[in-house]
């Protein structure tokens, strides 16, 4: 029904676009993770260099790995409560479950700074946290964990997290024909062990999907310790951003930022796959 | 080993007790009344089926049965023991779904073997119950399939041995064959009611099709607009329609409205006699293969006779429909097929096939 | 309804969904308030109210300044994801091409992406074509970030779209052309106006990767950003506050638009019927 010249018209601009915007960018952060920095010149020379410092300097290691355990803390965490919350929504509210579902995603696009800061301003030693506990005689001095710990950096990025994980858990939770609830308990599964032989296995997909998005974003983000990490929640993205500032080794940066988006690559291949392992009919 | 063995003592085909009964069960979701105080009994071993129209209650009914629902007032009892209190997971009865309800994400086998699965039987139990509910439905070679590599037919079948392998007291069937092609459906009709009276558990069938339950059931209950309009053999509701819902709903049928006076029935240009019951305006039920043409000496004495036009003739292979007139009052007249017939003839019926109906 | 909402309601599971709410809502809430509260942020309870913070707020012509700012690149980049979207999403939907799942991968990667990786490789991009960091940079790096959602949308849009339309447009006598002006884009109207808005709120909000593409010109997410490193002030509050009223406005609109376009009936359902 399209012509070849409706067809092609259609596909070039953004083809074009992509590769030049986002194909050819991605290259030249390839091709710099390959040269270095000398005397605060760039040198086009290409060797290896950075991936060594990168896998030989134990600093990075584990940066990269506490890195690696705010970001699973994070995916656990809005795990936990971005399920049971979605289940709930989708199986035991009536009539006001769309203004409910609405109410979980309006704060998903909300933006993150804002959400950010609120915690910042929640968390502080004169915080609204510790003033609430000085009121109550809970505490009589200022905790101080609260802030500017790796802590506080998971407690924001969960906040940031859940709703997108519940997003696309409560979609599959959705997808689940309800006679297939009736019928497991028609043959005599009571609700808790209709939830895990049914429930449960259907909705998979969903909570892969979700899980990966919180994981990747967390992995890769360096604003929330800007904010509320302070030094001893350093990611692995903040370093590359102060190579990419003060310390100026581009190169290292780039190396670092291909690794990312490596693991980031592989992760969503990964759990591409496993979803369509759970997926059904 | 067969599910044969489902049959206990006490409610063994032919024992007097009823295996459910529904007392005065009534169901209202908002401000529609669905059920209205509905009272009906199941005995053991029996093909009930419910039929009746989209939104007269028999889904309803069905699903207040298997649990998904609880009557807004009344109780269903079963065994001498109350159901409507139980949550579904508890109650012996077991449930084939419209669409077949089948679990995508297990195997044919594992679908089988839930009910039991999550009762923890011990394996080797399992295996060969599962064994025996597949050869039942004639599905041994599908134990390892996935349901959605499995045609409309088959899906059903495995639907059937999933819910028959736990051995409940009542199975529930909602209209398991209203999506399957004509041919496969006839089929199916056949089969069901083979294994109903093969293993002999109790089958509460949803329908609306009236073929479908005249075939099928021991007794046939019609529901409309949530209330029972008659509960009796597929026989007695055709020869003896309780009234003219339920005379039109089950085949095709006449209705004569007229006057009863001094045990005759005047219908416009039709006279009944002898009628029964009180004097006053009546409706007949009379059934278009009752009417025969005048020529036909099949029918003794008493006989009524009228005259009427033919309009049309509807050919149906062994049989026509005709469409007659009769000094106004139009007819149905099925008559074997024969050559082609126009004009007036005279028409001859026996009074006994005229069944006063409630109107 | 299922066999659960009658005789025994999961009351825990409820209590724990409330919780789980006020999670997700109170530190927002929090903000708000403080953002009329005369002490300042932090301490408890916030007892004395004022819109001194509020009257800050609008006299701050570097916010406003780069409100504006934030504005022209949003609408930039509206216009930009919307144009390149719509093509995009018409040629997977309707053409086959070398490469097709590669492009459509790389479409959607900076969805899923961390935004330093995207933001630092245009960076390397814009040194390499030696542009110069500007608000423009910025304009680029949205727009090509935020193609994707401009895609998803309206591809979910088209799939809803009877082909049947675009035929009987071509049988009544309409070029391509003129079939795409007058059936083809009047129905995808709603997909359209929602991913707009979708877009907007998103590039109003971005921050990572602005962040490395930002010139002399500050949108607003870097200008609070700022601020922020030199201390907290309540009348960060009051922006903040300011923001999430508009976003949770422009949402709200969205996804009503949205739940319009998908009650539309299906392609599918049709041609079974």
């Amino acid at each position: 029904m399209y012509s070849r010249t409706y067809k092609t018209l259609v596909a070039v601009p953004p083809l074009l676009w992509v590769a030049i915007f986002l194909l050819l960018p991605y290259a030249l952060m390839f091709a710099h993770s390959f040269w270095l920095v000398r005397d605060a010149f760039l040198i086009h020379q290409w060797n290896l260099q950075n991936y060594r410092a990168l896998f030989t300097n134990p600093l990075y290691f584990q940066v990269f790995l506490r890195t690696a355990r705010i970001a699973a803390s994070v995916t656990l965490c809005s795990l936990v409560l971005g399920y049971p919350l979605a289940y709930y929504l989708s199986f035991h509210t009536g009539p006001r479950k769309e203004l409910l579902y609405q109410l979980v995603i309006i704060p998903l696009w909300v933006s993150y700074l804002v959400r950010g800061y609120a915690w910042k301003t929640i968390l502080g030693t004169d915080g609204v946290l510790n003033g609430f506990l000085q009121y109550l005689h809970i505490t009589r001095e200022p905790v101080s964990f609260f802030l500017y710990s790796p802590f506080a950096v998971i407690l924001m990025l969960t906040h940031i997290y859940t709703p997108f994980v519940f997003l696309p858990i409560y979609a599959a939770l959705e997808h689940i024909p309800r006679p297939l609830v009736e019928a497991s308990q028609d043959l005599g599964a009571s609700r808790r062990a209709t939830f895990l032989r049914v429930i449960l296995p259907l909705s998979i997909p969903g909570l892969l999907a979700g899980a990966t998005f919180a994981f990747v974003l967390s992995l890769g983000d360096f604003l929330a310790p800007l904010l509320v990490g302070g030094p001893s929640a350093t990611m692995i993205a903040n370093i590359v951003q102060s190579l990419f500032g003060a310390a100026y080794d581009w190169p290292l940066g780039a190396a670092i930022s291909v690794c990312i988006l490596l693991i980031t690559v592989s992760l969503l291949f990964a759990t591409e796959r496993l979803e369509n392992r759970w997926s059904f009919k | 080993m067969s599910v044969a063995g489902a049959i206990s003592p006490q409610n063994a085909p032919g024992s007097s007790a009823p295996l459910l009964e529904i007392r005065d069960i009534a169901k209202r979701f908002g401000h529609a009344e669905v059920l209205k105080k509905i009272s009906l009994q199941i005995a053991s071993g029996e093909f009930l089926t419910l039929l009746g129209e989209s939104g007269s209650g028999k889904t309803t009914l069905l699903r207040l049965i298997a649990g998904f629902e609880q009557p807004t007032s009344g109780q269903i009892w079963m065994s001498s023991g109350r159901l409507d209190t139980l949550p579904p997971y508890r109650r012996r009865v077991n449930t084939v779904f419209q669409n077949y309800a089948l679990f995508p994400h297990l195997s044919v086998h594992e679908n089988v073997a839930y009910g039991l699965r999550v009762k923890s039987t011990p394996r080797d139990e399992i295996a060969a119950r599962v064994e025996d509910a597949l050869g039942m439905v004639k599905m041994r070679d599908f134990a390892e399939a996935r349901p959605a590599t499995l045609s409309g037919g088959q899906q059903q079948r495995i639907a059937l041995a999933r819910a028959l392998i736990n051995r409940p007291e009542l199975l529930l069937l909602d209209e398991p064959l209203s999506a399957l092609d004509a041919n496969l459906r006839k089929q199916m009709q056949s089969e069901l009611k083979t294994l109903q009276r093969e293993i002999g558990i109790a089958f509460l069938f949803v329908t609306h099709d009236q073929d479908e339950a005249m075939a099928l059931s021991d007794r046939i209950a019609l529901l409309r607009n949530g209330a029972l309009e008659q509960v009796a053999s597929p026989r007695e509701i055709y020869s003896h329609p309780a009234t003219a819902y339920a005379a039109q709903f089950i085949g095709q049928t006449n209705l004569l409205r007229g006057e009863v006076r001094g045990g005759s029935a005047t219908c416009g240009a039709i006279r009944i006699c002898p009628v029964t019951g009180l004097d006053g305006p009546a409706t007949f039920s009379l059934r278009p293969e009752a009417i025969k043409g005048a020529l036909d000496a099949t029918i003794g004495t008493p006989y009524m006779t009228f005259k009427a036009t033919i309009r049309q003739q509807i050919y149906a292979g062994a049989t026509e429909l005709l469409e007659v007139d009769c000094d106004g009052q139009l007819l149905r007249v099925r008559v074997p097929a024969g050559e082609s017939l126009h004009g007036e003839h005279q028409f001859i019926f026996s009074p006994r096939d005229a069944v006063r109906i409630r109107d | 309804m299922t066999f659960t909402k009658s005789t025994s309601r999961p009351t825990v599971l409820a209590a724990y969904s409330v919780l789980v709410f006020a999670f997700i809502y109170l530190p927002i809430v929090v903000l708000i308030l403080y953002s009329f509260n005369r002490d300042g942020v932090g301490g408890f309870p916030p007892v004395h109210f004022t819109l001194d913070w509020y009257r800050q707020l609008f006299s701050d012509l570097a916010i406003w300044d780069s409100v504006i700012n934030s504005l022209v690149v949003a609408g930039a980049s509206v216009a930009l994801s919307l144009t390149l979207g719509l093509l995009a999403a018409l040629a997977l939907d309707r053409s086959n091409f070398p490469g097709k799942p590669l492009f459509r991968r790389l479409v959607l990667l900076p969805l899923i992406l961390p935004g330093i990786i995207t933001g630092l490789s245009l960076l390397m991009f814009a040194v390499f074509a030696g542009i110069q960091l500007s608000l423009f940079t910025v304009f680029l790096g949205h727009g090509s970030a935020l193609i994707s959602v401009a895609t998803t949308e309206i591809f979910a849009g088209l799939q809803k779209l009877d082909r049947a339309q675009e035929e009987a447009s071509l049988d009544l006598g309409a070029t391509p052309w003129q079939t795409f002006w007058r059936v083809t884009l009047p129905n995808l109207k709603l997909s359209l106006i929602a991913a707009g808005l979708l877009i907007f709120t998103l590039s109003m909000d971005e921050i990572a990767v602005t962040f490395f593409l930002i010139g002399r010109d500050n949108t607003l997410p870097l200008e609070i950003w700022g601020r922020l490193r030199r201390g907290i002030t309540p009348e960060i509050n009051a922006i903040s506050a300011l923001i999430f009223s508009v976003s949770v406005a422009l949402i709200v609109v969205w996804y009503r638009l949205r739940a319009r376009s998908m009650s539309s009936v299906p392609r599918k359902l049709v041609e079974t019927s």
